[in-house]
């Protein structure tokens, strides 16, 4: 006979805690954050979406258009060539941030002297605002008394390097910016991936006679998965918003020929007043981020319930 | 076979800034010969390995595998495998295309690598795992791969780096044994780095002792556990170690002297005659004291105070005072002694050891 159940008139144990009460005080003290959480990041972005379907000027009105505003958004050619820089500049910025900075860390990993100097020295640029970054390469890029300028006095005088007066070259300058900003900080994450890998790995494929490269190649570099994919979304993320660079390097110009999506919605909220069509954007741009982050979430975070 | 040597290294001296860690290092290794590098951490023996391997450049010195001077060679020409503690398997890749990575890189053709891989993979008992990778191994399956990786390899000399320091304990025993048999079967000249003594005293033919970058004692494990070449090796080698005193040899050298403890050396054999009057260390292993009716007869015989009694099963440590000096002794699992019980014991000084005092060499 056990003891615990067979007390005569003996109370029965106290039941356990209730789940909404467990852990009380950890829960009231997140209940600002959950709030901030809820009515800044859920509540305004849906009222961003709501609004966008509405005729919105200056002041909010909910006034349902339905597409309308997508429909102006996807025929005004501004928001056209905005999205085809993105593109150009996603796409760009993505392959030569990730494989500059892959090589730039494989250097670096080869216990070179003075290590710490050279990432000291590459990640630098990524401590500067690109308020700074567009302005430093506007100027070095400036016909006038930039790179050209220079080559030009050291004699070579059909020297020609002038990506931001052409309309059709001008991503391509706001890129260069744009990497010698942000490939120092894809550096130290892929060198703190590299660093991660058993050095016993590199003897073995030593011992296997497997030329570095091909380390690199078929062992390493899988391995490193996941910073990959955390580094992607980094990039990813930083190529979306991609707005200031823009506005000190170019303005948008020549012309519209350097506008990014961001700089459109920014516009239209701010200097045109055109609440509904700014949201439309902001709305799309959404969408291009939900498009990269579901994907990444799915990757990073689905396999392991799996496993 | 025997007499014929596959690795050869001469006046090796490696260091690492102003760090020496390698000093005129000459070492013989004969082919077949199954030589284990065993040291605490920081000797030298992992880096001497990796200098055989190739994967560290010696300061000076030369290396020679199968005759052949491979000093500047790349790691896969000089004719080795090796095996890892952490096993360094690719972790992307199966099991198959572990083993074959190397081959297909070398460009052996097809038919010669699903050969060989099938070849190592029936000596391991790894065919049913060929299609796995190696996250869904255990830990002694994923030695095995990475044995099976250096095997596929036909090369003439093996390099293990502690290989069965990752194991748990069952495992380590299981699959030492499986790497005599391995070895037994092959044939080949394995070298072997482990900080184990067990590991060294069952697998090895030789024993190499390093301490500091030097090799301190080269001998067969019986060599190195009756005739230790000086304190150091007598101290690492047994366990629980040697009891060590320090006294001195009396003028004419026939008797051990340490205050009241006195030992008649008349059993001892000295490697030559020996000058008394100077100090020296006496070292005798706990199971090398006799007791019980043994002890009586021993050629040396005294009476000891039980302190501590440590009962392990298949035998008794127990630790005692001779003549106001520690003692610990091994008895029989079952034996019945108990703290404060009077010993007659006796020393076996044929296979006690006796050391100068200031080199710390054998006498």
């Amino acid at each position: 006979m056990s003891s615990t159940d067979s007390v005569p008139g003996g109370r029965r144990p106290a039941r356990p805690p209730r789940r909404l009460t467990r852990n009380m005080t950890a829960k009231v003290a997140s209940i600002p954050m959950v709030l901030t959480a809820l009515v800044i990041f859920v509540g305004c972005t849906v009222w961003s979406i709501v609004y966008s379907f509405t005729k919105t000027r200056s002041i909010p009105k909910l006034e349902f258009v339905g597409f309308d505003q997508y429909e102006r958004l996807w025929s005004t050619n501004r928001w056209l060539v905005s999205i085809e820089n993105l593109a150009i500049y996603g796409l760009c910025s993505m392959v030569f941030s990730l494989v500059i900075g892959f090589v730039l860390a494989a250097l670096l990993d080869q216990k070179i002297r003075f290590e710490n100097t050279f990432r000291t020295i590459l990640l630098y640029p990524f401590a500067l605002s690109f308020i700074v970054t567009g302005l430093v390469w506007q100027w070095i890029l400036n016909p006038n008394f930039g790179i050209q300028k220079v080559v030009q006095d050291l004699g070579f005088e059909n020297f020609a390097f002038n990506p931001l007066s052409n309309a059709d070259t001008v991503i391509y300058g706001v890129l260069i910016a744009g990497l010698w900003q942000g490939t120092g900080l894809i550096m130290v994450l892929m060198l703190a991936g590299l660093r991660g890998i058993d050095g016993e790995v590199w003897k073995a494929s030593r011992v296997d006679g497997i030329p570095a490269w091909k380390t690199y190649i078929f062992i390493v570099i899988p391995m490193m998965k996941p910073v990959f994919i955390t580094t992607l979304v980094i990039i990813a993320s930083g190529i979306i918003k991609v707005y200031d660079l823009v506005v000190a390097q170019t303005s948008g110009g020549p012309g519209i020929a350097s506008e990014v999506p961001a700089k459109y919605v920014y516009d239209f909220m701010f200097g045109r007043r055109n609440l509904g069509q700014a949201l439309a954007g902001s709305t799309m741009m959404l969408v291009t981020v939900l498009i990269v982050l579901i994907p990444w979430a799915y990757l990073e975070f689905g396999s392991k319930k799996r496993g | 076979m025997a007499d014929q040597t596959s690795v050869s290294i001469r006046n090796l001296d490696l260091s690492f800034g102003a760090v020496e860690v390698l000093k005129d290092l000459n070492l013989d290794i004969g082919a077949g010969e199954f030589l284990v590098l065993l040291g605490s951490s920081g000797c030298g023996k992992s880096t001497l390995l990796n200098c055989i391997a190739g994967l560290l450049e010696i300061n000076a010195g030369q290396i020679h595998i199968n005759g052949r001077n491979v000093t500047w060679e790349e790691p896969s020409a000089r004719g080795i495998g090796m095996v890892f503690q952490s096993y360094a398997l690719y972790p992307q890749m199966t099991v198959r295309g572990n083993l074959s990575f190397g081959l297909r890189n070398a460009r052996v053709p097809k038919a010669e690598i699903a050969r060989r891989v099938k070849e190592a993979a029936e000596i391991l008992q790894i065919e049913p795992l060929l299609d796995r990778k190696p996250a869904a191994l255990s830990g002694g399956q994923r030695q095995r791969v990475a044995i099976g990786r250096a095997l596929v390899r036909h090369v003439d000399v093996f390099l293990f780096d502690e290989p069965l320091s990752n194991l748990d304990a069952k495992l380590r025993a299981d699959l030492r044994v499986e790497l005599k048999r391995l070895h037994d079967r092959l044939g080949n000249t394995m070298i072997y780095v482990t900080h184990d003594q067990i590991e060294a005293m069952t697998l090895a033919d030789r024993i190499a002792i390093m301490r500091g970058g030097r090799i301190m004692q080269l001998a067969s494990p019986g060599e190195i556990y009756n005739r230790p070449a000086n304190r150091y090796v007598a101290d690492f080698i047994g366990s629980p170690s040697m009891n060590f005193y320090e006294g001195h040899l009396t003028q004419d050298a026939q008797v051990f002297e340490s205050g009241d403890f006195r030992v008649p050396l008349a059993a001892y054999p000295f490697d030559s005659a020996q000058p008394g009057g100077r100090p020296v260390t006496l070292g005798i292993r706990p199971e090398h004291v006799l007791t019980g009716p043994m002890a009586k007869t021993a050629p040396v015989a005294m009476g000891a105070t039980v302190e501590m009694v440590e009962p392990m099963g298949s035998d008794t440590l127990v630790w005692a005072r001779v003549a106001g000096l520690p003692l610990r002794l091994r008895m029989d699992g079952q034996a019945a002694v108990a703290p404060g019980d009077q010993l007659d014991i006796g020393l076996d000084l044929a296979r006690a050891a006796l050391f100068d005092a200031k080199t710390e060499l054998r006498l």
